[in-house]
């Protein structure tokens, strides 16, 4: 029984990842950069369970939980981060924050 | 089942698109709702009923409300009233509300049609990953406990309003 939802999984999971990558660097918006960062998190955590679901074992779950708890650490420190930048500067645009350019 | 697999796959890279190439952050927000709970469904469709779980509940629920809040916080976009108005124009929410249609059209025709145990994945099982999870891997357990502790201490001191700049309370 050769599981053949798998590799379209794989293929899927790419090309949400692209999609992500492509928003994360074509958008300024804070808010934005942060839903495709959620983005790329979700379609690396497809293709952990899609990988798990081929050798059938809970390693893939297991991966994936972890994702879960990394992501919502992470946009709470985000979205903090966001509150912060609005309150400093007024703007969510990220090109604000630019004191530490060279 | 792979049927439903592909309208799943189509709806979540549509509405992927549709999250990046939004102008407002509320539109986007709801699209990526779309998103999470289309991948919920291939993940029930991949034999991973938990994982499809999880992801509903903490994804879609717990961190796109959090999402939620901090652009009601920050109050973006022009007049509320205004947007407000805007918000209950159909051209909205009628995009999103399809696609998730579309999806429990599926998830329902899933449940009814085809029993768990005939699913052409082996079901990975709750209880399977629960012992992988306090199993081999509790270490990965206590880091994250450790991350997300991290992670609420961090939100905290970056979200506190800072009272004088050389106060530093």
């Amino acid at each position: 029984m050769v599981p053949d939802v798998v590799d379209p999984a794989l293929v899927l999971s790419v090309l949400m990842f692209a999609v992500g990558l492509i928003g994360l660097l074509a958008r300024r918006d804070i808010v934005f950069m942060l839903m495709s960062i959620e983005i790329m998190l979700n379609a690396g955590g497809l293709a952990f369970v899609a990988a798990g679901a081929r050798w059938q074992q809970p390693d893939g779950q297991v991966m994936f939980l972890f994702i879960l708890a990394m992501a919502a650490a992470e946009v709470a420190v985000g979205l903090a981060l966001v509150l912060r930048l609005h309150r400093l500067f007024g703007t969510v645009d990220a090109d604000a924050a630019d004191t530490m350019r060279g | 089942m792979i049927y439903g697999f592909y309208v799943a796959a189509v709806i979540a890279l549509l509405s992927t698109v549709m999250v990046v190439t939004r102008r407002h952050p509320v539109h986007a927000l709801l699209y990526l709702v779309v998103s999470l709970l289309a991948v919920a469904v291939i993940f029930y469709i991949l034999g991973a009923p938990f994982t499809a779980a999880l992801e509903v509940i903490i994804y879609a629920g717990a961190i796109m409300v959090l999402f939620v809040f901090v652009i009601m916080l920050l109050n973006l976009g022009g007049d509320a009233v205004e947007r407000e108005g805007e918000w209950l124009k159909p051209r909205v929410w009628v995009g999103p509300s399809l696609l998730a249609a579309i999806l429990a059209a599926i998830l329902v025709q899933l449940v009814i049609r085809e029993p768990v145990a005939t699913a052409p994945m082996r079901v990975v099982a709750p209880k399977e990953v629960g012992v992988a999870l306090f199993g081999p891997y509790l270490i990965g357990v206590e880091v994250a406990a450790f991350l997300l502790l991290a992670g609420l201490v961090g939100a905290f001191h970056l979200g506190r309003r800072m009272v004088g700049r050389q106060g530093r309370t």
